[in-house]
């Protein structure tokens, strides 16, 4: 049993300190890169990494909280809770994915395309009806197309290394 | 090295696959109720922007920091070629200007004269706390902000000017005890009062929430019958906080940028200039906020007449 605990402590802590670090590196290192403005989600590839590993219940929680995080951090300065909202529904669908199919390659790539699409649609619809940004729907959608490809390609260096560090805390793999 | 494979190996236990309805519930009201909590100015989520700012801030910092030397690298080496013809050309320069400076003495008195009459009006007195930017915005969320490394214990406050070595760069929305987050003049939530150099006339300027090579903001000019000319110069007009001091967001005469285009709207019968900001806004590093002369700041304060203190 404590060791049980231990594993679900170390298992936040984990998730904790890659939403952190991406939160961190997102704002200061990928800004110098951006293409067009656009920078990856860095943040949102974790909650879907966490997906693909735990299932929908510890993603949602990952997303939300993370994107409460992104809300709030500075820079950001739009209406908080839009982020919780987009980063809430990214990790139950990166979630549901795993109970469907085993997760290969194409299907990882698959899936952060999915909820890169989505997680920064429901992010900029937000704010369109919150009428928090006067952006027009083609800019919007010139973003979101950079964005998932932005997220696609960075998708190769954040979720392995995020997925492999939850896997190895698994409570089965104690006992393999 | 495990294959990708295997994060499908995970248990498939009942406790963690679909989400118990309670608390999908929960997390999208408490999403909500953000949303709902956080609207108007002055939001009650601003404490906990705080919060999470003190605490993110130095790491962002720090980080910024250490990719300095990486990001400023491709800059050191074009800069060594061009240094040498550009020293050149600005000892060329130089020498003409002291000529001028010679030679315009009556000017000057002329204009010590002016100089005299506003400043017995109203001391200016800016002072500048340098600060670097180390957090930048995404495009993604529409808003041009960035974090800067200087907060209130710097002597900083919201709405007081940021500016850099061309221009002005926007104002102060939040601060906490060691940083600052930044509204950059190109976002579409910035209105500045702008005023054309060579005419005097005033006019507001509107940010088009575009950065880059194409970063532009339209001036609409009170005058309506005016129009202004190609090339001219916008600066501040600015106003001053409730004690008098140059602390209200935007000070005035910083300038702001070049009149690239001008458009006669027969509908509005408005005149709408277009202009070019003198700041590249995805450069952004050194900048300096106007803080009240002899201000107190954790930091060196560059005063008005050019010395540290």
């Amino acid at each position: 049993m404590r060791a049980l605990f231990s594993t679900s402590a170390a298992r936040v802590a984990v998730v904790s300190l890659a939403v952190v670090v991406a939160l961190v590196l997102q704002t200061t290192v990928f800004p110098h890169l951006a293409w067009y403005g656009v920078v990856p989600d860095l943040v949102l590839l974790v909650v879907v990494a966490a997906g693909l590993v735990r299932g929908s219940q510890f993603a949602m929680v990952t997303g939300f909280s993370a994107g409460v995080l992104l809300d709030l951090a500075p820079p950001a300065d739009h209406v908080a809770g839009r982020w919780a909202l987009a980063l809430l529904v990214v990790g139950y669908v990166a979630g549901r994915v795993r109970r469907d199919v085993l997760p290969s390659v194409g299907t990882a790539l698959a899936t952060v395309a999915a909820c890169s699409f989505l997680g920064s649609s429901i992010f900029l619809l937000s704010g369109l009806l919150l009428q928090d940004t006067d952006a027009t729907v083609p800019a919007l959608l010139q973003v979101v197309v950079l964005a998932v490809v932005w997220d696609v390609v960075l998708a190769a260096f954040v979720v392995p290394p995020v997925t492999r560090a939850l896997d190895r805390l698994e409570p089965e793999s104690l006992l393999r | 090295m495990r294959p990708l494979r295997a994060f499908g190996q995970a248990p498939r236990s009942s406790e963690d696959g679909t989400p118990p309805r309670a608390l999908v519930v929960a997390l999208v009201l408490a999403c909500a109720s953000l949303m709902l909590l956080d609207r108007g100015t002055e939001s009650v989520v601003d404490p906990a922007r705080q919060a999470v700012g003190t605490v993110v801030a130095p790491a962002q910092a720090g980080v910024a920091g250490a990719i300095r030397p990486v990001v400023e690298l491709p800059g050191f080496f074009r800069s060594r070629e061009q240094l040498r013809a550009e020293l050149a050309s600005l000892e060329a320069e130089n020498a003409g200007l002291r000529t001028e400076v010679r030679t315009s003495g009556y000017k000057r008195n002329k204009l010590l004269e002016l100089e005299g009459l506003t400043s017995t009006a109203e001391s200016l007195g800016y002072a500048l706390v340098p600060a670097r930017v180390v957090g930048v915005g995404s495009s993604q969320s529409f808003t041009h902000t960035v974090t800067i490394d200087a907060g209130s214990a710097a002597g900083l406050a919201p709405d007081m000017t940021v500016l850099n070595n061309d221009g002005l760069v926007g104002r102060i929305l939040r601060v906490t005890r060691t940083s600052a987050t930044v509204l950059l003049l190109v976002d579409s939530d910035s209105t500045v009062g702008g005023r054309i150099g060579e005419s005097m006339e005033l006019g507001f300027l509107q940010g088009r929430g575009v950065t880059g090579g194409s970063a532009r903001l339209d001036l609409e000019l009170l005058d309506q019958k005016l129009v202004p000319a190609k090339g001219d110069t916008v600066v501040s007009w600015g106003s001053l906080d409730e004690n008098g001091n140059a602390g209200g967001p935007y000070t005035a005469g910083v300038p702001i940028g070049q009149v690239v285009s001008v458009y006669a709207s027969l509908r509005e019968s408005t005149q709408r200039a277009v202009i070019d900001p003198f700041v590249d806004f995805t450069e952004l590093d050194l900048v300096g906020v106007v803080v009240a002369s002899g201000s107190r700041s954790d930091r060196a304060v560059i005063e008005a007449d050019g010395s540290l203190r």
